[in-house]
């Protein structure tokens, strides 16, 4: 299969059509770089399309961006995400609320509002909340719809010249002294004057035939949907150790818990569902418990990538003149119209513009220790279970 | 260095590992579905010294059936299904041999729907063996199991024109099931639409309760099913309808008062004007017999488009086996066509042909020669090809937008040209997208889980049950590619909408109950930028602080 238009590669290939992917190549191609972005399966299909939405990484050093570009991306991009503003945090018990009130000092610190919310007022504002111990309302963040958004990305590259092929895994590289020359697929050979890896949990492989190290893990974690429900007033509402929204629909869609390390080779293409979603159900409806009677029609699962200390890598590795890696560490999905850009700005002139990406380079891992992930129990369930 | 076989490491306190659910009650072999083909599993079973569970979901809870869930039963259920009690006796009566298989020492449990099924497998190996999920009127719960036979049966392809979300429509096995297990069908006069064997032996069986068949209502030429059932219609005053498709449901809010049929050509146009008008107080969907393999597909299973066995089903070797060697299929979700439909024995060999591989799995040796799967016979018949002429012909050309997804209310039109859903208020983007440009991103046609994400067609409380085989068509006719190159829309647990309290209830593990807070359990990952340190080792990492993830 060789696609129309794709043969001689692009300035710039990009691997991996995830939000971080199509974020950079979107921002490439809207400043008139020519942009190809090659996806193993298919477009946001993984982590990028089923996740909770949120917007609001506060301890991030692309929060600022990430705060000022959501509110506009419907715009700039010319497709809607159902970005929605501001969040409420319910905790259920002191010690959540003691956890949850950091997003208030970060916020603080860089500029933004949050209220305290006491149990009546969650009670006022959220619905189906019961008995609270008390909240917050961040002034700032809020969710996004996730399928919609990736979508959004990658029709806005198209629009400005920018392509996607799928269904296209990368078979090796071809590199010529410092450089990567070109990507080699099934497709064909597509050369390049930069290479972008946003690949998700397959980055770290694909990084390593270049002789760079990124060190990941991939895990498995779920999500349950429920049937509609009436609108509440703010529908990013979260909290008692869960992440989602209710969406603009009136799903309530809910993650979080344990997760599972797994060796992706083992796997097969698909993230299977497991009971997980009765314990995150158990937890939905101790949050939100007037909507207990609400039914549960799908759960998703999917596998995301985690470096050792879970912080993104963004960054243009020494040993390579023209090659830039960006993983978000399981934490992409809000970051991406900021971290597309600082993408765009490390390949079109090696460093960002609008935040300081130091404290996420690969150099911080310059001593970690080989075993790492066995050091830190990131294990695969046993075969013959636990 | 660490010697091998030892454990170097805890495990991630935050990870699954350690945590799996505690499992009430477990079986050696569990059978779900009591239809002929899981009875006779059962049976096969019974007496052999392990234990069998047999679970099937009759009698539906009310609130279901009305959710069209699991069949479209599109409101026809007589008063009688609201008394719980008095459906289970009837479901009982209307199978005498599942008062066999409980003489034989089977655990059999009614009203009990199987909503997710976790084999071993890479995902699920932190749960620690094979569960099912169950629901009845109580409680949900976990039955741990060591082989499983999967006998769910069928259900009808919906099929849109104007009108169809009115009470009265209905799928053709919707009414059988009400008719012949529950007793409870509330129809006297009915059209049928579709001529195939599996829609015209429910005719048959339904006009054998007194349900009056004016009409059989066919877009091909000629009826596909067998003369001699179409004859017992037609001597019982059905007209034949061949060439013709409904192209609207006449009624008010408490259901049809008649049809409009048309005449099509064999490309599914309109060859006239005239509306001809049939009176009826309900339309039986029969155009597609489903095989309901959901279950089996969300639980791992490799499943593959097979024309000849009705569509997607499970992919079987010799003795029902799926692609999970514990996990075997049999009777109509393993498979229909038409020598399978009219002859019951089929599916019963199917259950005792996987009863007995299950039981030598178990170390059960089983009794005489083996016996050899059936496989279709037959005519070779290709659904691929009704379907898309059902779907030209009842949507593509009809005058105008036939709602497809009802639950979502999505249009033919919306779903060709990608529409946003209503509650965005229909923005007209400039740059407006339409399925060709989907399928220009690479596949031979656009795949049903991304038009479902753009345009929630498929998304809503029925599971997609009434749709995904006319959305698959429609993307089909699209992409002019034939049915087989669209992928099939994943399959999710729970496959019965469950409510969150119930779910909510199944018992967890103390263990369970820890890191919620956490993502992934790295106080690391959380710390704000501006007092990360430079370097990262395990060793001088902090394990300390809050963890909570945002």
């Amino acid at each position: 299969m060789s696609p129309e238009g794709a043969e001689g590669g692009a300035a710039v290939i990009v691997i991996g059509a995830g939000v971080t992917g199509l974020s950079a190549g979107w921002w490439l191609a809207r400043d008139g770089h020519d942009v190809l972005v090659i996806e193993a399966g298919a477009i946001g299909w993984a982590a990028s399309g089923r996740n909770g939405g949120g917007c609001s990484h506060h301890h991030s050093p692309l929060f600022l961006e990430e705060q000022s570009l959501w509110p506009m991306l419907d715009e700039l991009l010319g497709y809607p995400t159902e970005f929605r503003p501001n969040r409420i945090r319910i905790a259920l018990d002191e010690r959540q609320f003691r956890l949850y009130r950091r997003a208030l000092e970060n916020g603080a610190r860089q500029g933004f509002r949050t209220d305290v919310l006491d149990p009546k007022q969650i009670r006022e504002l959220v619905p189906f909340a019961g008995e609270a111990y008390g909240g917050y309302f961040y002034h700032f963040g809020g969710h996004a719809n996730p399928h919609r958004t990736v979508q959004a990305y990658a029709w806005a590259l198209q629009d400005h010249g920018g392509r996607i092929l799928q269904h296209t895994p990368v078979l090796g590289f071809d590199t010529r002294a410092n450089r990567v020359a070109g990507v080699r697929t099934p497709g064909g050979a597509f050369a390049c004057d930069h290479l972008v890896i946003a690949a998700g949990p397959a980055t770290g492989a694909l990084a390593a035939q270049l002789g760079v190290s990124v060190p990941l893990m991939s895990a498995r974690a779920e999500m349950i949907v429920t049937e509609p429900l009436q609108l509440m007033g703010t529908g990013g509402v979260d909290g008692n150790g869960l992440y989602g929204r209710q969406t603009l629909r009136g799903n309530l869609a809910y993650g979080g818990g344990p997760h599972e390390w797994v060796e992706l080779q083992d796997m097969g293409a698909r993230a299977h569902c497991t009971v997980l979603q009765a314990s995150i159900s158990r937890r939905l409806c101790e949050l939100l418990p007037k909507a207990g009677h609400a039914r549960v029609i799908r759960s998703w699962a999917g596998f995301v990538e985690n470096t050792p200390d879970g912080r993104p890598v963004i960054d243009r590795p020494a040993s390579l003149e023209n090659l830039t890696v960006a993983t978000l560490s399981s934490v992409g999905f809000g970051l991406s119209p900021a971290a597309g850009r600082a993408v765009r700005d490390l390949v079109v002139s090696g460093s960002c513009g609008f935040a300081d990406l130091s404290t996420l380079g690969l150099a911080r891992f310059a001593g970690l220790e080989p075993g790492w992930r066995a050091l830190q129990g990131w294990l695969p369930a046993a075969a013959g279970g636990e | 260095m660490i010697p091998p076989g030892s454990r170097p490491h805890a495990p991630d306190p935050a990870s699954v590992i350690g945590k799996a659910p505690p499992i009430g009650e477990a079986t050696d072999l569990l059978v779900i579905g009591a239809g002929p083909a899981g009875v006779s599993a059962a049976l096969a079973a019974a007496g052999r010294g392990v234990q069998v569970t047999l679970v099937d979901e009759n009698p539906v809870p009310l609130s279901a059936m009305g959710e069209e869930v699991p069949l479209h039963f599109g409101g026809r259920m007589g008063a009688t299904v609201a008394n719980r009690n008095a459906m289970l006796e009837t479901v009982l009566e209307a199978n005498p041999q599942l008062a066999e298989a409980v003489d034989g020492g089977v655990d059999v449990r009614l009203g009990t729907a199987a909503w997710g099924l976790f084999p071993r497998r890479p995902t699920t190996n932190w749960i620690g063996g094979h569960v099912v999920g169950l629901v009845d009127a109580q409680r949900a719960y976990l039955l741990g199991f060591k082989q499983v036979i999967v006998a769910c049966g069928r259900r009808d392809m919906g099929l849109a024109f104007e009108g169809w979300e009115r009470p009265g429509v209905m799928g053709a096995s919707a009414a059988y099931r009400l008719a012949k297990t529950y007793g409870a069908l509330d129809a006297r006069t009915a059209v049928l639409l579709g001529g195939g064997t599996e829609a015209l032996q429910i005719a048959d069986a339904l006009s054998e309760q007194g349900v009056r068949i004016a009409a059989v209502i066919e877009q091909a030429e000629a009826i596909g099913g067998p003369a001699k059932l179409l004859a017992r219609l037609t001597g019982k005053g059905a007209r034949v309808l061949t060439g013709h498709v409904i192209q609207q449901a006449i009624g008010d809010s408490r259901g049809l008062s008649a049809v409009g049929v048309v005449a099509v050509d064999e490309h599914g146009r309109r060859t006239g004007q005239r509306l001809e008008s049939i009176e009826c107080d309900t339309v039986l969907l029969g155009v597609g017999a489903v095989p309901a393999i959901e279950l089996i597909e969300a639980g791992g299973c490799a499943v593959g488009f097979q024309p000849q066995r009705g569509g997607h089903v499970p992919l079987l070797d010799g003795s029902q086996r799926t692609s999970l060697p514990y996990v075997y299929a049999a009777g109509d979700c393993a498979g229909i066509w038409p020598s399978k439909t009219l002859c019951e024995t089929v599916a019963r060999r199917e259950g005792a042909l996987a009863a007995r591989a299950a039981l030598e799995a178990l170390g059960v040796p089983g009794a005489g020669a083996p016996e050899v799967a059936p496989v279709p016979d037959g005519p070779p018949r290709d659904v691929a090809l009704e379907r898309l002429a059902w779907v030209r012909a009842s949507i593509l050309q009809a005058p105008g937008d036939p709602q497809v997804c009802q639950c979502e209310e999505v249009t033919c039109a919306d779903i060709l040209s990608l529409r946003p859903p209503r509650y965005l208020g229909r923005p007209q983007a400039p740059g407006a997208r339409d399925l060709r440009g989907l399928a220009a991103l690479g596949e031979l046609a656009p795949h049903p889980d991304a038009v479902k994400r753009l345009t929630r067609a498929g998304m809503g409380s029925c599971q997609g049950r009434r749709c995904r085989e006319q959305i698959a068509a429609l993307l089909a006719l699209a992409a002019d590619r034939p049915l087989a190159d669209v992928s099939l829309a994943t399959y999710r647990p729970p496959v019965r909408p469950l409510r969150l309290d119930q779910l909510a209830g199944l018992p967890e593990s103390p263990a369970m109950a820890q890191h919620w807070d956490s993502w992934f359990g790295m106080p690391t990952q959380w710390v704000p930028f501006w007092r990360v340190p430079a370097s990262y080792t395990v060793a001088t990492r902090s394990t300390e602080g809050p963890e909570a993830g945002e």
